[in-house]
């Protein structure tokens, strides 16, 4: 067992090291650095001392280990569109993109959980069936005309609520929140709904179809002969015998959040990572691209890493024959 | 949703041609019975040929500036036009471009994208996967990992990376005309490790049968045993991947337009025309919009319900 868990880091580390290489020839090979960085006006000399300044005359080797080194702790360059340290401004754009990835993912779980017991204990109701076939429909269309539908719906019909933006935040020094507002907090639901509905779908078919395998199993019998009321039996014991590969995926879609939050975050103009990283596309601004690619990658590591081990301290099975 | 009762058909004598024994089989026989997978047939025909022949169909070619008139602009669907008094079907856009026309163009580079992205994966997947599955070895090491390691990560972001790096390389010249080509590898790269690891499962299995041993006995070469013995028999399933992924390449390509990071608005796919369009969301003109969007959802819609059947159909374990 401790060799798997050994192998799996250094498994893990490898990854990384190969996104870092992608992300490191992005910077070398993508467009020259320094004719992003010097303007029109610019003299041989200026030329040659920059490239010994960024250290550009040195073999690829030391380059790269000077990239990881930058970039362990946390230099990722000067973004050439804002002109500003590309770590700034994305600490500066994290909270945002955190806040609407906490509500979504909270949403998402304690809705699809409630759901799928719902649709597993009423299988052949009315309503239970009409769920199932709105799920369908939710998991075929696009998330960004989800998110059209429902500013079509609440912002330009009703004029509930806002269509794009963040509404007032509250500065905490290094945090910036918009729980403490009215506006902050309506302008959360639309997005958030946008993101958390596809994983929410997820994991309620996954809750249904766990939920439905264990209701039939002998000693969900046998506590229903013994008498036991239905709320004890469902929550107590049927739903605690679902939660293995239910927070598995719970796991996986955490890092899913914050990626397809690129798309909620266009469509709402939320002025998080994911559309810093839409514009950075947009305008070729590589140090952003890079260091998005590098923050994602370590996220997705690490959590597909505590993942695995993870199901190695709940599934003693699997501990034998690693 | 498919387990219809199979009928046996020893009583009839088997029709001779090809065509009357598909008429006869069981897979046509669940095909018939299933309302669901006729009608997402006839819708997903439909939205095709209607793409082929677009310049047909079309009223006018929305990219031809000597057809549009500024004056049309901003035409509500059947009503006449309060300047020229011309009618739309489906009304026009700001530029006075009629909306029905660039859907079927828009739909045109949609399928178009969605197609030649999901042959450029099953290609890369099926080439990789017969490697890795009948080479094994460092060959099959080195494959599938590097598939574990993207399929770690969204294939949407592999695709919006892929693009960003691309559009990087290409020269702002060239860029808009490279869109689309772009656009068809980001996608097929994002795309390619389905496949390969259901060939590259599949070929484990049919390496060790005897028609492979056989074959390699009488000195045939590896890559012929590969292509023209083994091949044939994983198709079943990657015909299966192929449909669903259609379906979910046409959804990435309308995503990565939407964000503004796929085809150009000289060449708008129907996700460009969704992006044009919810600029107009709320000043009223909710046709520039609405019409594309509800072609992007059928067309999504029928492709996908088709995989889904075309699975559980070629799946003998549901039988």
């Amino acid at each position: 067992m401790i060799s798997f868990i050994i192998r799996r880091v250094l498994q893990s580390v490898l990854v990384l090291l190969v996104v870092g290489l992608v992300a490191f020839s992005m910077f070398r090979f993508v467009g020259d650095p320094i004719d992003n960085m010097l303007g029109q006006e610019r003299t041989i000399e200026d030329i040659e001392r920059l490239r010994t300044q960024l250290g550009l005359d040195q073999p690829f080797v030391v380059q790269y280990y000077k990239f990881l080194e930058g970039a362990v702790q946390g230099n990722f360059g000067v973004s050439y569109r804002q002109g500003r340290p590309v770590a700034e401004i994305i600490i500066e754009r994290a909270p945002a993109t955190l806040e609407l990835a906490a509500v979504s993912g909270v949403l998402a779980i304690l809705l699809g959980i409630a759901l799928g017991v719902f649709t597993a204990i009423r299988r052949n109701g009315f309503a239970a069936n009409f769920i199932m076939s709105a799920s369908l429909i939710g998991v075929s269309l696009p998330t960004f005309l989800i998110g059209i539908l429902l500013i079509y719906l609440f912002s330009v019909e009703l004029g509930w609520l806002p269509s794009f933006g963040r509404g007032e935040v509250v500065d905490l020094g290094w945090w910036s929140t918009g729980f403490l507002t009215e506006s902050g907090l309506k302008a959360l639901i639309l997005p958030s709904i946008t993101l958390g509905l596809y994983q929410m779908t997820l994991i309620m078919r996954l809750v249904r179809s766990e939920m439905l395998e264990v209701l039939r199993q002998d000693y969900i019998r046998f506590a229903r002969a013994r008498g036991l009321k239905d709320r004890a039996l469902y929550f107590r014991h049927a739903l605690k015998n679902t939660m293995v590969p239910v927070i598995t995926v719970i796991g996986l879609q955490l890092g899913a959040i914050i990626a397809f939050a690129i798309i909620t975050e266009t469509v709402f103009q939320w002025p998080g990572v994911g559309l810093l990283f839409i514009n950075a596309i947009q305008f070729v601004d590589i140090p952003v691209m890079a260091a998005y690619l590098m923050l994602i990658s370590v996220m997705f590591v690490a959590i597909n890493l505590i993942v695995d081990l993870l199901y190695l301290a709940i599934d003693p099975r699997l501990r034998i024959g690693r | 949703m498919t387990d219809t009762p199979i009928e046996t058909p020893a009583a009839k004598a088997p029709p001779k041609t090809a065509f009357g024994r598909f008429l006869d089989s069981d897979f046509f026989y669940s095909f018939r019975k299933s309302p669901v997978a006729v009608t997402s047939f006839g819708v997903t025909v439909l939205l095709i040929l209607s793409a082929i022949f677009a310049p047909l169909i079309a009223p006018t070619n929305p990219f031809d500036p000597a057809s549009l008139n500024l004056m049309n602009g901003f035409t509500a669907p059947m009503t006449p036009n309060a300047f020229t008094g011309e009618t739309f079907l489906l009304g026009t856009d700001d530029q006075g471009r009629d909306v029905f026309s660039t859907i079927l163009y828009g739909m045109r580079i949609s399928l178009f994208v969605g197609a030649a992205a999901v042959a450029f994966a099953m290609v890369l997947g099926i080439a990789l996967g017969l490697l890795a599955g009948y080479v094994g070895g460092w060959t099959e090491t080195i494959i599938m990992r590097v598939a574990d390691v993207q399929l770690t990560f969204p294939s949407i972001l592999v695709a919006m990376l892929i693009f960003g790096i691309a559009k990087g390389v290409t020269p702002i010249e060239y860029r808009d005309q490279m869109a689309i080509w772009v656009l068809i590898v980001a996608i097929g790269l994002s795309d390619w490790v389905q496949f390969a690891r259901v060939v590259r499962g599949a070929t484990l299995v049919e390496k060790g049968k005897d028609y492979v041993q056989a074959a390699r006995l009488i000195g045939r070469r590896p890559v012929p045993i590969m292509v023209r013995h083994i091949l044939p028999n994983v198709l079943s399933p990657v015909l299966v991947i192929a449909t669903i992924s259609l379906a979910l390449a046409i959804i990435a390509e309308a995503t990565l337009s939407f964000l503004g990071v796929g085809a150009p608005p000289t060449q708008p796919s129907l996700g460009t025309l969704i992006r044009i369009g919810q600029g107009f969301l709320f000043s009223g003109e909710w046709w520039i919009l609405f019409f594309p969007a509800l072609t992007l959802l059928a067309l999504a819609l029928s492709v996908n319900l088709l995989g889904d059947w075309l699975r559980d159909a070629l799946n003998p374990k549901l039988r």
